[in-house]
């Protein structure tokens, strides 16, 4: 006799997941963080380079390395030692306070391009990484303009006739954007200078003493302007001329004002991803992954019928339930990770396959199918833990030891594992019970049987 | 239906030596194209007006000057230079030494120059990497393979026995060769997608061996005989196969679809996927366990 009951539960599963993932498909749109390979942008990895003058080391500070501490930085210290000499990060005199203030600096510089969740993050002892993502509809974002403002140290110098520096741009109050006059009477684009007292001071002194001469102004080593002193200035104000247009004279305006970075640093990493690139990506993976999922849901339905039915809802519900998690875990999705994510759609049927394989052999064997479901899941259940224990394993190492993307892959990789082994084994199996419990089944072929 | 996987065993360990012995010669003979991520240096990939050739793009560069890693001026004639199907239709993929941001826009206006509706819309990236970062991956790469296999044998070894471990461990070694193996037969770069996509074939071969080392650890509690051993190896894989089958079919359907529709900047990725998927599916039912076997009757042999 059919039971009525059971067959309705198995059909509110299977609407309610149905009606979760349409449901969950304009909140994860929304809301999901995409990597900047998806979206565009620009990504830069800074290491700090150790002071040449090493002004604040005190001799033999060198000799000892700092001993490893805890078992993860022992093994990788070995295995550093086995191939004689470290591919990672070199150590040396860099303070935590002065790597905060680099980051500091940059944030302002960056601030003025008006970015949404710009990530500007200290990463080891020496490094600082950044990621930006850019809108192709805003010009002022040009990832050149970009490069070109995190890149500068704006080291701004005024030095005497012998060489030496007497002013930094430490002394500067304002530095701002101006169209003046030059002395032909052009318009031209400049950046005016205002000193603090100090500044103002040294400035007077320096002046007074180079009537006649020229005082170079340089940045970052290189001379940028060179006016000639006509008289003491007093006021602390000072222009930079030479600047080819008003942009070019905002950014440099905007570097002067941000400061000098404290520490020099090095670019280890630069990478733009052009809009066309991100975008192009984002919908080829999500076309591949919709058609493989249809071309899965298939192929279990065809091989397995009703089971196969019900593990393509599960392996629907897989999905949401992964997206979500991702969603509130406020992950950063990246093509790697979406190739994850694909890749874990195969893999999230190998459970089900595995207990679908054993329900047919139990069939086969003449138990009822109550007695085969239960048999199935609770053999299959040992070599579905042990295999992906094992790849969860891997997806552990991965995460420990990658950076970036292919982190991105590994916690995409394990939380699929996880959410997989939830949805064949808890979904799936309610959903079976309540199928064979509505003795609505009456033949075997529908449970995957053939003959 | 039902194989003879074990009285085999002979013919499937030749098949993989001969494999193996051609990804050795394709090593040698064609070697490895390593990317920016492995060597440091800068890549850019532009969008080119249609019909372009990969010598007017070397001649643009000739004329293009830089410094190299060890400090001498250079022209980036030299540089690898790859046609490839982008989203705008033909792009080209430039590596060369590691470039300055000077020296990038001298390249980028001496292209502009060859080609004038090229613009900064044409630029679909560039990434620049100095050594630093390339020797650190190669570095996390060889300590990954290393723990990743560490962990495995401890964690099987513990679940089964050491020899099991030993035997998944060849199986999933071969795996990661071949992938090593696919990416010099299709001249693919090697960036940090490949050692994601090798790590990820671990861990898919070996979750495949398992399921069917479970079966025969299962078999072997109804029939712990030693002189029905080959029978109770082959009766093992032959009632996982349909599963292994399977599972291979549905993961290579996503990773197929994904090959053929996500182009040339996900093939990096894809392709060693797709290979080292047939593969992993290969080792597990035709070499792991027979390897398993002989380790087996090996010890067996040396006790007798």
């Amino acid at each position: 006799m059919t039971q009525w009951t059971k067959l309705l539960t198995l059909i509110l599963i299977m609407t309610t997941i149905a009606a979760a993932a349409a449901l969950s498909v304009p909140v994860i749109v929304r809301d999901i963080n995409l990597g900047i390979d998806l979206r565009g942008g620009v990504y830069v990895l800074l290491e700090a380079k150790a002071s040449e003058d090493g002004g604040q080391q005190t001799p033999g500070d060198e000799a000892q390395a700092p001993e490893p501490q805890g078992w993860w930085q022992k093994v990788t210290a070995w295995f550093d030692g086995l191939f004689g000499g470290k591919g990672g990060e070199e150590s040396g005199d860099i303070s935590a306070d002065d790597l905060a203030a680099t980051i500091a600096v940059l944030r302002n510089r960056v601030d003025s391009f008006g970015l949404t969740e710009p990530i500007i993050q200290r990463e080891g002892e020496r490094r600082i990484r950044i990621e930006l993502a850019t809108d192709p509809t805003k010009p002022e974002q040009s990832q050149r303009a970009i490069l070109e403002t995190i890149g500068k140290t704006a080291l701004l110098e005024f030095k005497d006739s012998s060489g030496k520096t007497v002013l930094t741009g430490a002394n500067l109050t304002t530095a701002q954007a101006v169209y003046q006059n030059d002395e032909f009477g052009r318009q031209v684009p400049m950046v005016s200078l205002e000193f603090d007292s100090k500044g103002t001071n040294i400035f007077a002194e320096l002046t007074a003493s180079h009537i006649g001469q020229q005082v170079p102004i340089y940045l970052d080593g290189e001379v940028i302007s060179a006016p000639q002193v006509r008289s003491a200035i007093t006021d602390g104000k000072a222009v930079i001329t030479g600047i080819g247009s008003i942009e070019e004279a905002a950014r440099l305006a905007n570097l002067l004002r941000s400061g000098a970075l404290p520490l020099e640093m090095v670019q280890l990493e630069v990478r733009t991803v052009g809009p066309t690139l991100g975008t192009d990506s984002l919908m080829k993976s999500l076309w591949a992954g919709l058609i493989g999922l249809g071309l899965v849901m298939l192929f279990m339905t065809a091989f397995y019928r009703l089971p196969g039915l019900i593990a393509s809802f599960a392996l629907l519900g897989y999905i949401v339930i992964l997206l979500d998690i991702l969603v509130a875990l406020k992950a950063v999705l990246t093509l790697p990770g979406i190739a994850g994510i694909i890749l874990t759609v195969g893999m999230a049927v190998d459970a089900n396959v595995i207990i679908f394989e054993r329900l047919k052999e139990e069939l086969k064997n003449g138990k009822t199918p109550r007695a085969s479901i239960l048999a199935a899941f609770d053999k299959a259940l040992s070599s579905i833990l042990d295999g992906n224990i094992t790849t969860l394993i891997v997806a552990a190492i991965l995460y420990a030891l990658g950076t970036g993307p292919i982190r991105g892959f590994a916690v995409t990789l394990s939380l699929g594992i996880i959410c997989s082994m939830f949805t064949a084994i808890v979904v799936t199996r309610m959903m079976m019970n309540n199928l064979v419990d509505s003795n609505t089944v009456k033949r075997n072929w529908l449970l995957g049987v053939n003959r | 239906m039902y194989f003879d996987f074990i009285g085999k065993r002979r013919l499937w360990f030749i098949i993989a030596f001969c494999i193996i012995a051609l990804g050795i010669a394709s090593l040698i003979f064609r070697g490895l194209n390593f990317g920016i991520d492995f060597t440091g240096g800068t890549r850019l990939m532009l969008n080119l007006p249609g019909g372009f050739t990969t010598s007017q793009v070397r001649d643009v560069l000739g004329n293009v000057e830089a410094t190299d890693a060890s400090g001498r001026a250079v022209t980036l004639e030299n540089s690898y230079i790859q046609k490839v199907i982008g989203a705008g239709g033909e792009e080209v993929v430039i590596r060369t030494v590691p470039l300055t941001e000077d020296e990038r826009e001298k390249l980028l206006a001496a292209i502009a120059g060859q080609w004038p509706e090229f613009s900064d819309e044409d630029i679909r990236n560039v990434e620049n990497v100095g050594p630093v970062v390339g020797g650190e991956l190669v570095r996390n790469a060889l300590l990954a393979l290393l723990l990743a296999s560490v962990g495995m044998i401890i964690y099987i070894s513990f679940r089964f026995q050491l020899k099991f471990a030993v035997a998944a461990l060849a199986a999933l070694l071969f795996d990661a060769f071949i992938v090593i193996a696919a990416f010099s037969v299709f001249k693919l770069e090697l960036n940090s997608p490949f050692v994601a996509s090798v790590l990820t074939i671990i861990g898919y071969s070996i979750n495949d061996t398992i399921v069917i080392f479970d079966r025969v650890r299962e078999n072997l509690r109804y029939n712990p005989s030693l002189k029905a051993l080959p029978e109770t190896v082959n009766i093992s894989i032959n009632q996982s196969l349909l599963r292994s089958i399977n599972t291979s079919l549905t993961t290579l359907i996503v990773v197929g679809v994904l090959l053929f529709a996500g182009g040339d900047t996900l093939k990096p990725f894809t392709l060693p996927l797709f290979i080292g998927i047939i593969s992993g599916t290969f080792s597990s039912i035709f070499l792991a366990s027979p390897l398993w076997y002989e380790l087996k009757i090996r010890e067996n042999k040396a006790r007798v």
